[in-house]
Protein backbone atom coordinates (compact mmCIF):
# COMPACT_ATOMS: atom_id res chain seq x y z
CA UNK A 1 0.00 0.00 0.00
CA UNK A 2 1.14 3.25 -0.72
CA UNK A 3 -0.28 5.38 1.62
CA UNK A 4 -3.06 5.20 4.10
CA UNK A 5 -6.36 5.98 3.77
CA UNK A 6 -8.95 4.62 6.35
CA UNK A 7 -11.82 4.92 4.30
CA UNK A 8 -10.45 3.44 1.19
CA UNK A 9 -9.50 0.43 3.37
CA UNK A 10 -12.80 0.12 5.10
CA UNK A 11 -14.35 0.17 1.13
CA UNK A 12 -11.42 -2.23 0.38
CA UNK A 13 -13.02 -4.76 3.30
CA UNK A 14 -16.56 -3.99 2.86
CA UNK A 15 -16.53 -5.08 -1.19
CA UNK A 16 -14.15 -8.24 0.26
CA UNK A 17 -17.03 -9.11 2.64
CA UNK A 18 -20.23 -8.72 0.24
CA UNK A 19 -17.40 -10.92 -2.09
CA UNK A 20 -17.24 -13.36 0.65
CA UNK A 21 -20.92 -13.75 1.13
CA UNK A 22 -21.68 -14.09 -2.83
CA UNK A 23 -19.30 -17.08 -3.30
CA UNK A 24 -20.72 -18.57 0.47
CA UNK A 25 -24.46 -17.89 0.50
CA UNK A 26 -25.55 -20.49 -1.72
CA UNK A 27 -23.68 -22.83 -0.52
CA UNK A 28 -24.98 -21.86 2.96
CA UNK A 29 -28.42 -21.93 1.71
CA UNK A 30 -28.25 -25.83 -0.05
CA UNK A 31 -26.81 -26.61 3.05
CA UNK A 32 -29.32 -25.18 5.28
CA UNK A 33 -32.10 -27.16 3.23
CA UNK A 34 -30.47 -30.24 3.51
CA UNK A 35 -30.98 -30.08 7.41
CA UNK A 36 -34.84 -29.88 6.89
CA UNK A 37 -37.29 -31.95 5.85
CA UNK A 38 -39.57 -31.94 3.13
CA UNK A 39 -42.85 -29.88 4.42
CA UNK A 40 -40.58 -27.22 6.06
CA UNK A 41 -40.64 -25.95 2.88
CA UNK A 42 -44.35 -25.91 2.48
CA UNK A 43 -44.49 -22.04 3.15
CA UNK A 44 -43.50 -21.09 0.45
CA UNK A 45 -39.48 -19.81 1.01
CA UNK A 46 -36.85 -21.63 2.28
CA UNK A 47 -35.91 -21.59 5.75
CA UNK A 48 -32.92 -20.02 6.61
CA UNK A 49 -31.97 -21.55 9.83
CA UNK A 50 -30.46 -25.16 10.33
CA UNK A 51 -32.91 -27.72 11.00
CA UNK A 52 -33.33 -31.25 12.20
CA UNK A 53 -33.20 -33.80 9.99
CA UNK A 54 -29.94 -33.77 8.91
CA UNK A 55 -28.90 -36.83 9.80
CA UNK A 56 -32.01 -38.11 8.70
CA UNK A 57 -31.46 -36.95 4.51
CA UNK A 58 -27.74 -37.61 4.68
CA UNK A 59 -28.49 -41.03 6.19
CA UNK A 60 -30.83 -41.97 3.36
CA UNK A 61 -29.18 -40.59 0.70
CA UNK A 62 -25.34 -42.50 1.03
CA UNK A 63 -27.45 -45.18 2.78
CA UNK A 64 -30.50 -46.40 0.33
CA UNK A 65 -30.22 -43.17 -2.51
CA UNK A 66 -33.38 -42.71 -4.02
CA UNK A 67 -34.10 -45.28 -6.42
CA UNK A 68 -37.00 -43.70 -7.84
CA UNK A 69 -34.78 -40.96 -9.51
CA UNK A 70 -32.48 -43.44 -10.99
CA UNK A 71 -29.71 -42.77 -8.04
CA UNK A 72 -28.00 -45.90 -6.44
CA UNK A 73 -26.96 -44.91 -3.05
CA UNK A 74 -24.59 -41.99 -2.72
CA UNK A 75 -21.79 -44.14 -1.40
CA UNK A 76 -21.32 -46.04 -4.40
CA UNK A 77 -21.66 -43.12 -6.31
CA UNK A 78 -18.60 -41.07 -4.37
CA UNK A 79 -17.08 -44.18 -4.98
CA UNK A 80 -17.14 -44.74 -8.37
CA UNK A 81 -16.33 -40.27 -8.66
CA UNK A 82 -13.24 -41.04 -6.74
CA UNK A 83 -12.18 -43.88 -8.35
CA UNK A 84 -12.86 -42.12 -11.99
CA UNK A 85 -11.07 -39.03 -10.31
CA UNK A 86 -7.87 -40.70 -9.36
CA UNK A 87 -7.52 -42.96 -11.89
CA UNK A 88 -7.80 -39.69 -14.38
CA UNK A 89 -5.24 -37.72 -12.85
CA UNK A 90 -2.76 -40.87 -12.58
CA UNK A 91 -3.64 -41.58 -16.17
CA UNK A 92 -2.68 -38.32 -17.50
CA UNK A 93 0.25 -37.39 -15.38
CA UNK A 94 1.54 -40.82 -16.19
CA UNK A 95 1.36 -41.16 -19.88
CA UNK A 96 2.21 -36.97 -19.95
CA UNK A 97 5.51 -37.07 -17.89
CA UNK A 98 6.17 -39.96 -20.58
CA UNK A 99 5.53 -37.87 -23.41
CA UNK A 100 7.52 -34.83 -22.28
CA UNK A 101 10.67 -36.62 -21.32
CA UNK A 102 11.06 -38.09 -24.83
CA UNK A 103 10.04 -35.17 -26.59
CA UNK A 104 12.82 -33.08 -24.13
CA UNK A 105 15.39 -35.16 -24.20
CA UNK A 106 15.51 -37.49 -27.42
CA UNK A 107 15.89 -36.25 -30.82
CA UNK A 108 13.93 -39.18 -33.33
CA UNK A 109 12.45 -38.43 -36.98
CA UNK A 110 8.72 -37.32 -36.58
CA UNK A 111 9.51 -35.72 -33.18
CA UNK A 112 7.42 -32.24 -34.50
CA UNK A 113 4.85 -34.29 -35.53
CA UNK A 114 4.59 -36.12 -32.79
CA UNK A 115 4.03 -32.80 -30.17
CA UNK A 116 1.48 -31.18 -32.95
CA UNK A 117 -0.57 -34.70 -32.59
CA UNK A 118 -0.88 -33.94 -28.65
CA UNK A 119 -1.06 -30.11 -29.49
CA UNK A 120 -4.48 -31.01 -31.25
CA UNK A 121 -6.13 -32.77 -28.32
CA UNK A 122 -6.41 -29.55 -26.79
CA UNK A 123 -8.42 -28.09 -29.94
CA UNK A 124 -11.08 -30.63 -29.73
CA UNK A 125 -12.71 -31.19 -26.62
CA UNK A 126 -15.36 -33.84 -26.13
CA UNK A 127 -18.24 -31.54 -26.82
CA UNK A 128 -17.47 -31.08 -30.59
CA UNK A 129 -17.04 -35.01 -30.82
CA UNK A 130 -19.58 -36.28 -28.90
CA UNK A 131 -21.53 -38.51 -31.35
CA UNK A 132 -18.28 -40.34 -33.13
CA UNK A 133 -16.15 -40.60 -29.81
CA UNK A 134 -18.99 -42.40 -28.30
CA UNK A 135 -19.48 -44.56 -31.51
CA UNK A 136 -15.81 -45.64 -31.31
CA UNK A 137 -16.01 -46.38 -27.08
CA UNK A 138 -19.27 -48.44 -28.18
CA UNK A 139 -17.14 -50.25 -30.75
CA UNK A 140 -14.35 -51.38 -28.77
CA UNK A 141 -16.87 -52.36 -26.04
CA UNK A 142 -16.17 -49.84 -22.99
CA UNK A 143 -19.40 -48.91 -22.56
CA UNK A 144 -20.77 -49.78 -18.85
CA UNK A 145 -16.56 -50.01 -17.84
CA UNK A 146 -14.81 -47.79 -15.74
CA UNK A 147 -11.62 -48.47 -18.45
CA UNK A 148 -14.73 -46.73 -20.44
CA UNK A 149 -14.80 -43.75 -18.19
CA UNK A 150 -10.88 -43.06 -17.80
CA UNK A 151 -9.09 -44.18 -20.93
CA UNK A 152 -11.18 -41.69 -23.47
CA UNK A 153 -10.10 -38.85 -21.43
CA UNK A 154 -6.61 -39.19 -20.24
CA UNK A 155 -4.35 -37.93 -23.68
CA UNK A 156 -3.57 -34.18 -22.04
CA UNK A 157 -1.62 -31.66 -23.51
CA UNK A 158 -1.78 -28.90 -20.87
CA UNK A 159 -0.28 -31.54 -18.62
CA UNK A 160 2.63 -32.97 -21.43
CA UNK A 161 3.20 -29.07 -22.13
CA UNK A 162 3.64 -28.38 -18.36
CA UNK A 163 6.48 -31.02 -18.11
CA UNK A 164 8.34 -30.19 -20.95
CA UNK A 165 8.24 -26.35 -19.67
CA UNK A 166 9.77 -28.17 -16.28
CA UNK A 167 12.40 -30.50 -17.60
CA UNK A 168 13.99 -27.70 -19.77
CA UNK A 169 14.74 -26.01 -17.21
CA UNK A 170 16.55 -29.10 -15.52
CA UNK A 171 20.14 -28.31 -15.19
CA UNK A 172 21.64 -29.66 -18.35
CA UNK A 173 24.66 -31.12 -16.12
CA UNK A 174 22.25 -33.33 -14.17
CA UNK A 175 22.17 -35.50 -17.50
CA UNK A 176 25.70 -35.09 -18.46
CA UNK A 177 26.77 -36.20 -15.07
CA UNK A 178 24.59 -39.02 -15.06
CA UNK A 179 25.39 -40.31 -18.40
CA UNK A 180 28.99 -39.90 -17.21
CA UNK A 181 28.11 -42.04 -14.31
CA UNK A 182 26.96 -45.07 -17.29
CA UNK A 183 23.05 -44.84 -16.15
CA UNK A 184 20.93 -45.10 -19.03
CA UNK A 185 17.84 -42.70 -20.12
CA UNK A 186 14.78 -44.58 -17.97
CA UNK A 187 17.24 -44.93 -14.81
CA UNK A 188 17.82 -41.33 -15.26
CA UNK A 189 14.12 -40.50 -15.27
CA UNK A 190 13.23 -42.88 -12.31
CA UNK A 191 16.31 -41.26 -10.27
CA UNK A 192 16.80 -38.12 -10.98
CA UNK A 193 13.74 -36.55 -13.08
CA UNK A 194 10.67 -38.37 -11.30
CA UNK A 195 12.08 -36.99 -7.84
CA UNK A 196 12.93 -33.13 -9.28
CA UNK A 197 9.14 -33.43 -10.35
CA UNK A 198 7.28 -34.11 -7.07
CA UNK A 199 6.03 -30.55 -6.59
CA UNK A 200 4.98 -30.34 -10.14
CA UNK A 201 3.16 -33.61 -10.06
CA UNK A 202 1.26 -33.13 -6.90
CA UNK A 203 0.12 -29.68 -7.94
CA UNK A 204 -1.16 -31.36 -11.70
CA UNK A 205 -2.45 -34.28 -9.58
CA UNK A 206 -4.83 -32.00 -7.26
CA UNK A 207 -6.20 -30.19 -10.76
CA UNK A 208 -6.65 -33.53 -12.78
CA UNK A 209 -8.63 -34.73 -9.87
CA UNK A 210 -10.25 -31.76 -9.56
CA UNK A 211 -11.13 -32.58 -13.22
CA UNK A 212 -11.63 -36.04 -13.14
CA UNK A 213 -13.73 -35.51 -10.46
CA UNK A 214 -16.61 -33.16 -11.94
CA UNK A 215 -16.60 -34.65 -15.68
CA UNK A 216 -20.19 -34.49 -16.57
CA UNK A 217 -21.17 -35.42 -20.44
CA UNK A 218 -19.28 -38.03 -20.72
CA UNK A 219 -19.84 -40.45 -17.58
CA UNK A 220 -23.45 -38.96 -18.67
CA UNK A 221 -23.51 -40.80 -21.90
CA UNK A 222 -21.22 -44.00 -21.58
CA UNK A 223 -22.99 -45.19 -18.26
CA UNK A 224 -26.48 -46.87 -17.94
CA UNK A 225 -26.01 -49.24 -15.50
CA UNK A 226 -26.57 -47.60 -12.16
CA UNK A 227 -23.76 -49.35 -10.75
CA UNK A 228 -21.14 -47.49 -12.68
CA UNK A 229 -23.32 -43.98 -11.82
CA UNK A 230 -21.02 -41.25 -10.68
CA UNK A 231 -22.28 -38.51 -8.45
CA UNK A 232 -21.80 -35.26 -10.15
CA UNK A 233 -24.14 -37.03 -12.57
CA UNK A 234 -26.24 -38.77 -10.09
CA UNK A 235 -27.16 -35.06 -8.68
CA UNK A 236 -28.50 -33.99 -11.78
CA UNK A 237 -31.09 -36.74 -12.10
CA UNK A 238 -31.93 -36.48 -8.82
CA UNK A 239 -32.69 -32.44 -9.32
CA UNK A 240 -34.77 -33.72 -12.53
CA UNK A 241 -37.00 -36.28 -11.00
CA UNK A 242 -37.72 -34.25 -7.80
CA UNK A 243 -38.21 -30.99 -8.50
CA UNK A 244 -41.71 -32.84 -9.10
CA UNK A 245 -42.00 -34.01 -6.03
CA UNK A 246 -40.95 -30.96 -3.98
CA UNK A 247 -38.17 -32.44 -2.45
CA UNK A 248 -35.38 -30.23 -2.64
CA UNK A 249 -34.22 -30.85 0.83
CA UNK A 250 -32.90 -34.00 -0.95
CA UNK A 251 -31.76 -32.81 -3.76
CA UNK A 252 -29.31 -29.87 -1.95
CA UNK A 253 -27.91 -32.91 0.26
CA UNK A 254 -26.77 -34.82 -3.07
CA UNK A 255 -25.98 -31.30 -3.81
CA UNK A 256 -23.50 -30.86 -1.26
CA UNK A 257 -21.98 -34.43 -0.92
CA UNK A 258 -20.71 -34.28 -4.72
CA UNK A 259 -19.19 -31.05 -3.98
CA UNK A 260 -17.78 -31.51 -0.40
CA UNK A 261 -14.79 -33.57 -1.62
CA UNK A 262 -13.23 -31.44 -4.40
CA UNK A 263 -13.63 -28.54 -1.98
CA UNK A 264 -12.15 -29.80 1.09
CA UNK A 265 -9.35 -30.69 -1.63
CA UNK A 266 -8.42 -27.15 -2.11
CA UNK A 267 -8.42 -25.57 0.97
CA UNK A 268 -6.32 -27.86 2.80
CA UNK A 269 -4.30 -27.74 -0.83
CA UNK A 270 -4.67 -24.20 -1.65
CA UNK A 271 -0.92 -23.41 -2.37
CA UNK A 272 -0.18 -26.52 -4.69
CA UNK A 273 -3.43 -25.68 -6.17
CA UNK A 274 -2.89 -22.10 -7.15
CA UNK A 275 0.39 -23.52 -8.35
CA UNK A 276 -0.91 -25.70 -10.39
CA UNK A 277 -3.82 -23.63 -11.77
CA UNK A 278 -1.33 -20.71 -12.95
CA UNK A 279 1.12 -22.89 -14.37
CA UNK A 280 -0.73 -25.23 -16.27
CA UNK A 281 -2.22 -22.44 -18.13
CA UNK A 282 1.29 -21.07 -19.28
CA UNK B 1 20.46 -22.54 -32.08
CA UNK B 2 20.28 -20.67 -35.37
CA UNK B 3 17.81 -17.88 -36.81
CA UNK B 4 13.84 -19.92 -35.76
CA UNK B 5 11.78 -19.32 -39.00
CA UNK B 6 8.00 -19.36 -38.76
CA UNK B 7 5.97 -18.56 -35.83
CA UNK B 8 8.09 -18.84 -32.30
CA UNK B 9 5.70 -20.98 -30.94
CA UNK B 10 7.43 -23.94 -33.04
CA UNK B 11 10.84 -22.72 -32.34
CA UNK B 12 9.91 -23.15 -28.07
CA UNK B 13 8.26 -26.34 -29.28
CA UNK B 14 11.32 -27.67 -31.56
CA UNK B 15 14.06 -26.94 -28.05
CA UNK B 16 15.88 -30.17 -26.71
CA UNK B 17 18.32 -30.31 -24.56
CA UNK B 18 21.98 -30.02 -25.50
CA UNK B 19 22.74 -33.08 -25.26
CA UNK B 20 20.23 -36.09 -25.44
CA UNK B 21 20.12 -39.46 -25.49
CA UNK B 22 20.67 -41.94 -28.07
CA UNK B 23 17.85 -44.37 -28.37
CA UNK B 24 16.25 -45.48 -31.47
CA UNK B 25 12.95 -47.19 -29.97
CA UNK B 26 12.51 -45.89 -26.52
CA UNK B 27 11.57 -42.07 -27.09
CA UNK B 28 8.64 -43.88 -29.51
CA UNK B 29 7.80 -45.97 -26.74
CA UNK B 30 7.30 -43.27 -24.27
CA UNK B 31 5.13 -41.38 -26.55
CA UNK B 32 2.99 -44.60 -27.35
CA UNK B 33 0.09 -44.39 -24.90
CA UNK B 34 -0.17 -40.98 -25.09
CA UNK B 35 -0.66 -40.73 -29.33
CA UNK B 36 -2.29 -44.00 -29.31
CA UNK B 37 -5.39 -42.31 -26.72
CA UNK B 38 -5.59 -39.14 -28.79
CA UNK B 39 -5.54 -40.69 -32.72
CA UNK B 40 -8.24 -43.48 -31.34
CA UNK B 41 -10.20 -40.95 -28.91
CA UNK B 42 -10.13 -38.01 -30.36
CA UNK B 43 -8.13 -37.53 -34.03
CA UNK B 44 -10.48 -40.37 -35.70
CA UNK B 45 -13.33 -39.27 -33.98
CA UNK B 46 -12.77 -35.79 -35.57
CA UNK B 47 -12.23 -36.82 -38.89
CA UNK B 48 -15.68 -38.83 -38.57
CA UNK B 49 -17.22 -35.59 -37.75
CA UNK B 50 -15.93 -33.98 -40.45
CA UNK B 51 -17.10 -36.81 -42.92
CA UNK B 52 -20.60 -36.87 -41.51
CA UNK B 53 -20.63 -33.54 -41.80
CA UNK B 54 -21.13 -34.11 -45.34
CA UNK B 55 -23.26 -36.82 -45.75
CA UNK B 56 -27.07 -37.77 -45.28
CA UNK B 57 -28.63 -40.37 -43.99
CA UNK B 58 -31.90 -41.66 -44.78
CA UNK B 59 -34.55 -41.88 -41.89
CA UNK B 60 -34.08 -45.94 -41.01
CA UNK B 61 -29.95 -45.14 -40.86
CA UNK B 62 -29.86 -48.03 -43.72
CA UNK B 63 -27.51 -46.07 -46.51
CA UNK B 64 -26.10 -42.53 -46.68
CA UNK B 65 -25.34 -40.73 -49.21
CA UNK B 66 -22.65 -37.25 -49.94
CA UNK B 67 -24.25 -34.30 -50.18
CA UNK B 68 -21.48 -31.69 -50.29
CA UNK B 69 -22.09 -28.64 -48.55
CA UNK B 70 -25.59 -29.04 -48.06
CA UNK B 71 -25.74 -29.71 -44.26
CA UNK B 72 -23.81 -26.42 -44.05
CA UNK B 73 -25.95 -24.30 -46.24
CA UNK B 74 -28.65 -24.98 -44.12
CA UNK B 75 -27.59 -24.54 -40.84
CA UNK B 76 -27.18 -20.73 -42.12
CA UNK B 77 -30.81 -21.19 -43.31
CA UNK B 78 -31.95 -22.87 -39.83
CA UNK B 79 -33.48 -20.04 -37.61
CA UNK B 80 -33.28 -22.21 -34.71
CA UNK B 81 -29.46 -22.29 -35.60
CA UNK B 82 -29.14 -18.56 -35.95
CA UNK B 83 -31.38 -18.15 -32.21
CA UNK B 84 -28.47 -20.67 -30.94
CA UNK B 85 -25.93 -18.71 -32.06
CA UNK B 86 -27.19 -15.38 -30.95
CA UNK B 87 -27.83 -17.34 -27.31
CA UNK B 88 -24.42 -18.10 -27.26
CA UNK B 89 -23.12 -14.72 -28.07
CA UNK B 90 -25.07 -12.87 -25.65
CA UNK B 91 -24.61 -15.84 -22.94
CA UNK B 92 -21.05 -15.59 -23.55
CA UNK B 93 -20.30 -12.02 -23.84
CA UNK B 94 -22.45 -11.98 -20.63
CA UNK B 95 -20.25 -14.45 -18.45
CA UNK B 96 -16.79 -12.98 -19.58
CA UNK B 97 -17.95 -9.50 -18.46
CA UNK B 98 -20.05 -10.22 -15.32
CA UNK B 99 -17.49 -12.68 -14.25
CA UNK B 100 -14.35 -10.70 -14.97
CA UNK B 101 -15.66 -7.50 -13.65
CA UNK B 102 -16.30 -9.20 -10.66
CA UNK B 103 -13.22 -10.70 -9.95
CA UNK B 104 -10.85 -7.81 -10.55
CA UNK B 105 -12.98 -5.74 -7.95
CA UNK B 106 -11.91 -8.88 -5.48
CA UNK B 107 -8.38 -8.82 -6.20
CA UNK B 108 -7.49 -5.17 -6.24
CA UNK B 109 -9.64 -5.00 -2.85
CA UNK B 110 -7.08 -8.60 -1.84
CA UNK B 111 -3.87 -6.75 -3.20
CA UNK B 112 -4.71 -4.18 -0.89
CA UNK B 113 -5.74 -5.84 2.05
CA UNK B 114 -2.34 -7.08 3.07
CA UNK B 115 -2.65 -8.68 6.28
CA UNK B 116 -5.96 -10.26 5.41
CA UNK B 117 -6.11 -10.84 1.87
CA UNK B 118 -4.46 -14.99 2.87
CA UNK B 119 -8.23 -15.57 4.38
CA UNK B 120 -9.98 -13.91 1.60
CA UNK B 121 -8.14 -15.97 -0.94
CA UNK B 122 -9.30 -19.06 1.04
CA UNK B 123 -12.64 -17.70 0.59
CA UNK B 124 -13.28 -16.89 -2.64
CA UNK B 125 -11.26 -19.56 -4.49
CA UNK B 126 -13.13 -22.58 -3.64
CA UNK B 127 -15.88 -22.82 -5.75
CA UNK B 128 -13.49 -23.78 -8.79
CA UNK B 129 -13.56 -27.22 -7.66
CA UNK B 130 -17.14 -27.44 -7.37
CA UNK B 131 -18.53 -29.13 -10.55
CA UNK B 132 -20.55 -26.69 -13.22
CA UNK B 133 -23.70 -29.11 -12.79
CA UNK B 134 -23.78 -28.51 -8.92
CA UNK B 135 -22.89 -24.44 -9.53
CA UNK B 136 -26.16 -24.67 -11.77
CA UNK B 137 -28.12 -26.54 -9.29
CA UNK B 138 -27.34 -24.10 -6.50
CA UNK B 139 -28.55 -21.32 -8.52
CA UNK B 140 -31.52 -23.00 -9.48
CA UNK B 141 -32.25 -23.39 -5.78
CA UNK B 142 -31.59 -19.83 -5.41
CA UNK B 143 -33.73 -19.17 -8.12
CA UNK B 144 -36.31 -21.32 -7.54
CA UNK B 145 -39.96 -20.07 -8.43
CA UNK B 146 -41.65 -21.91 -5.36
CA UNK B 147 -39.69 -21.59 -2.92
CA UNK B 148 -36.29 -19.55 -4.06
CA UNK B 149 -34.87 -16.90 -1.89
CA UNK B 150 -34.62 -14.44 -4.62
CA UNK B 151 -38.27 -15.33 -6.41
CA UNK B 152 -39.34 -14.39 -2.47
CA UNK B 153 -37.55 -10.99 -2.51
CA UNK B 154 -38.17 -10.36 -5.90
CA UNK B 155 -42.05 -10.58 -5.89
CA UNK B 156 -42.26 -8.57 -3.04
CA UNK B 157 -40.88 -5.44 -5.55
CA UNK B 158 -43.30 -6.38 -7.62
CA UNK B 159 -41.19 -8.45 -9.87
CA UNK B 160 -42.45 -11.70 -11.14
CA UNK B 161 -39.35 -14.06 -11.63
CA UNK B 162 -39.93 -17.58 -13.46
CA UNK B 163 -37.22 -19.23 -15.37
CA UNK B 164 -39.25 -22.14 -16.24
CA UNK B 165 -41.28 -19.37 -18.59
CA UNK B 166 -39.76 -16.22 -19.09
CA UNK B 167 -36.83 -16.24 -21.59
CA UNK B 168 -34.81 -13.23 -19.94
CA UNK B 169 -34.89 -14.44 -16.54
CA UNK B 170 -33.59 -17.86 -17.57
CA UNK B 171 -30.72 -16.20 -19.69
CA UNK B 172 -29.95 -14.30 -16.64
CA UNK B 173 -30.12 -17.57 -14.71
CA UNK B 174 -27.37 -19.27 -16.49
CA UNK B 175 -25.02 -16.20 -16.56
CA UNK B 176 -24.85 -15.71 -13.02
CA UNK B 177 -24.42 -19.21 -12.11
CA UNK B 178 -21.55 -19.46 -14.94
CA UNK B 179 -20.33 -16.25 -13.74
CA UNK B 180 -20.39 -16.84 -9.96
CA UNK B 181 -18.20 -20.52 -10.67
CA UNK B 182 -15.52 -18.88 -12.68
CA UNK B 183 -14.76 -15.98 -10.76
CA UNK B 184 -12.55 -17.86 -8.53
CA UNK B 185 -10.49 -18.43 -11.95
CA UNK B 186 -10.11 -14.86 -12.45
CA UNK B 187 -9.61 -13.43 -9.63
CA UNK B 188 -6.59 -15.65 -8.80
CA UNK B 189 -4.92 -14.90 -12.05
CA UNK B 190 -5.55 -11.07 -11.01
CA UNK B 191 -4.10 -11.48 -8.48
CA UNK B 192 -1.05 -12.82 -9.61
CA UNK B 193 -0.88 -10.11 -12.44
CA UNK B 194 -1.42 -7.59 -10.12
CA UNK B 195 1.29 -8.68 -7.41
CA UNK B 196 3.81 -8.52 -10.77
CA UNK B 197 2.72 -4.42 -10.89
CA UNK B 198 6.42 -2.85 -9.36
CA UNK B 199 5.87 -0.87 -6.25
CA UNK B 200 8.35 1.60 -7.61
CA UNK B 201 5.69 2.87 -10.06
CA UNK B 202 2.49 2.79 -8.05
CA UNK B 203 4.56 4.67 -5.47
CA UNK B 204 6.19 7.08 -8.61
CA UNK B 205 2.61 7.93 -9.47
CA UNK B 206 1.61 8.61 -5.74
CA UNK B 207 4.53 11.11 -5.58
CA UNK B 208 3.23 12.89 -8.20
CA UNK B 209 0.13 13.57 -6.65
CA UNK B 210 -1.79 10.50 -8.52
CA UNK B 211 -4.54 9.57 -6.24
CA UNK B 212 -5.85 5.40 -5.77
CA UNK B 213 -8.48 5.72 -8.86
CA UNK B 214 -6.07 7.31 -11.35
CA UNK B 215 -2.95 5.41 -10.52
CA UNK B 216 -5.33 2.45 -10.96
CA UNK B 217 -5.90 3.55 -14.38
CA UNK B 218 -3.53 5.00 -15.74
CA UNK B 219 -0.63 2.67 -14.10
CA UNK B 220 -2.12 -0.54 -13.25
CA UNK B 221 -4.85 -1.33 -15.27
CA UNK B 222 -2.22 -1.20 -18.84
CA UNK B 223 0.17 -3.21 -17.04
CA UNK B 224 -2.94 -5.83 -16.63
CA UNK B 225 -3.93 -5.48 -20.07
CA UNK B 226 -2.41 -8.87 -21.07
CA UNK B 227 -3.75 -11.00 -18.14
CA UNK B 228 -6.78 -9.27 -18.88
CA UNK B 229 -6.84 -10.27 -22.79
CA UNK B 230 -5.80 -13.74 -21.96
CA UNK B 231 -8.48 -14.39 -19.51
CA UNK B 232 -11.17 -12.97 -21.97
CA UNK B 233 -9.76 -15.63 -24.20
CA UNK B 234 -10.55 -18.34 -21.44
CA UNK B 235 -13.59 -17.11 -20.32
CA UNK B 236 -15.50 -17.21 -23.79
CA UNK B 237 -14.34 -20.19 -24.13
CA UNK B 238 -15.62 -21.38 -20.80
CA UNK B 239 -18.35 -19.84 -21.61
CA UNK B 240 -18.94 -21.74 -25.04
CA UNK B 241 -17.91 -24.93 -23.71
CA UNK B 242 -17.88 -26.13 -20.65
CA UNK B 243 -20.93 -24.58 -19.07
CA UNK B 244 -22.97 -27.44 -21.04
CA UNK B 245 -23.79 -29.32 -17.69
CA UNK B 246 -24.91 -25.42 -15.83
CA UNK B 247 -27.73 -25.86 -19.29
CA UNK B 248 -28.22 -29.49 -19.08
CA UNK B 249 -28.68 -28.97 -15.34
CA UNK B 250 -30.64 -25.83 -14.57
CA UNK B 251 -32.72 -25.08 -18.20
CA UNK B 252 -32.23 -27.56 -20.58
CA UNK B 253 -31.92 -24.80 -22.89
CA UNK B 254 -35.46 -23.81 -23.08
CA UNK B 255 -37.82 -21.91 -22.55
CA UNK B 256 -38.44 -22.10 -26.27
CA UNK B 257 -34.86 -22.39 -27.28
CA UNK B 258 -33.79 -19.02 -25.43
CA UNK B 259 -30.59 -20.82 -23.21
CA UNK B 260 -29.84 -23.41 -26.42
CA UNK B 261 -26.72 -22.70 -26.32
CA UNK B 262 -24.10 -24.23 -29.68
CA UNK B 263 -22.73 -27.00 -27.77
CA UNK B 264 -26.05 -27.37 -25.48
CA UNK B 265 -27.85 -27.64 -29.32
CA UNK B 266 -25.29 -30.20 -31.14
CA UNK B 267 -25.59 -32.28 -27.74
CA UNK B 268 -29.35 -32.37 -27.90
CA UNK B 269 -29.81 -32.93 -32.37
CA UNK B 270 -27.23 -35.26 -32.07
CA UNK B 271 -27.37 -37.25 -29.54
CA UNK B 272 -31.29 -36.98 -28.92
CA UNK B 273 -32.64 -36.06 -32.19
CA UNK B 274 -30.26 -38.22 -33.42
CA UNK B 275 -29.70 -36.55 -36.74
CA UNK B 276 -26.35 -37.21 -37.43
CA UNK B 277 -25.41 -35.26 -40.72
CA UNK B 278 -26.65 -31.75 -39.23
CA UNK B 279 -25.39 -32.06 -36.17
CA UNK B 280 -21.97 -33.51 -37.23
CA UNK B 281 -21.80 -29.83 -39.43
CA UNK B 282 -22.52 -28.24 -36.32
CA UNK B 283 -19.74 -30.28 -34.52
CA UNK B 284 -17.53 -28.94 -37.44
CA UNK B 285 -18.07 -25.20 -37.22
CA UNK B 286 -17.57 -25.75 -33.31
CA UNK B 287 -14.43 -27.02 -33.98
CA UNK B 288 -13.51 -24.42 -36.29
CA UNK B 289 -14.25 -22.13 -33.25
CA UNK B 290 -12.49 -23.89 -30.98
CA UNK B 291 -9.30 -23.47 -33.14
CA UNK B 292 -9.77 -20.45 -33.96
CA UNK B 293 -9.79 -19.30 -29.92
CA UNK B 294 -6.58 -21.63 -29.38
CA UNK B 295 -4.49 -19.65 -31.68
CA UNK B 296 -5.39 -16.44 -29.99
CA UNK B 297 -4.70 -17.71 -26.72
CA UNK B 298 -1.04 -18.65 -27.63
CA UNK B 299 -0.46 -15.88 -29.76
CA UNK B 300 -0.62 -14.29 -26.19
CA UNK B 301 1.70 -16.98 -24.89
CA UNK B 302 3.82 -16.18 -27.74
CA UNK B 303 4.29 -12.45 -27.16
CA UNK B 304 4.57 -13.13 -23.59
CA UNK B 305 7.57 -15.34 -24.29
CA UNK B 306 9.33 -12.42 -26.38
CA UNK B 307 9.26 -10.13 -23.75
Amino acid sequence: MVENRPFLSFLTHLVLIVGVLIVVFPVYLAFIASTHGPTDFMSGLVPLLPGDQMVANYGYLLGSGESTAGAPPFTLMLLNSLWMALLIAFGKISISILSAFAIVYFRFPLRTVAFWVIFMTLMLPIEVRILPTYKVVADLGMLNSYSGLVIPVIASATATFLFRQFFLTVPEELMEAARVDGAGPMKFFRDILLPLSRTNIAALFIIMFIYGWNQYLWPMLITTEPHYYTVVMGIKRLANVLDGDNQWNLVMTGVILAGLPPVLVIIFMQRLFVKGLVETEK
Amino acid sequence: MGPVFGPVLIGIVMQTKRTVFQARLLPYALLAPQLIITLIFFVWPALQAVRQSFMREDPFGLSEKFVWFQNYTRLIGDASYLNSLSVTFVFAAGVTAVSMTVSLLFAVCVNRAIKSGRFYTTMLVWPYALAPAASGLLWWFMFNPSVGLIPYVLNMVGYDWNHRLHEGDAMILIIIAASWKQISYNFLFFVAGLQSVPHSLTEAAAIDGAGPVKRFWTVVFPLLSPTAFFLAVINITYAMFDTLPIIDAVTTGGPSQSTNILVYKVYADGFIGLSLGPSAAQSVVLMLIVVLLTVVQFRWVERKVQY
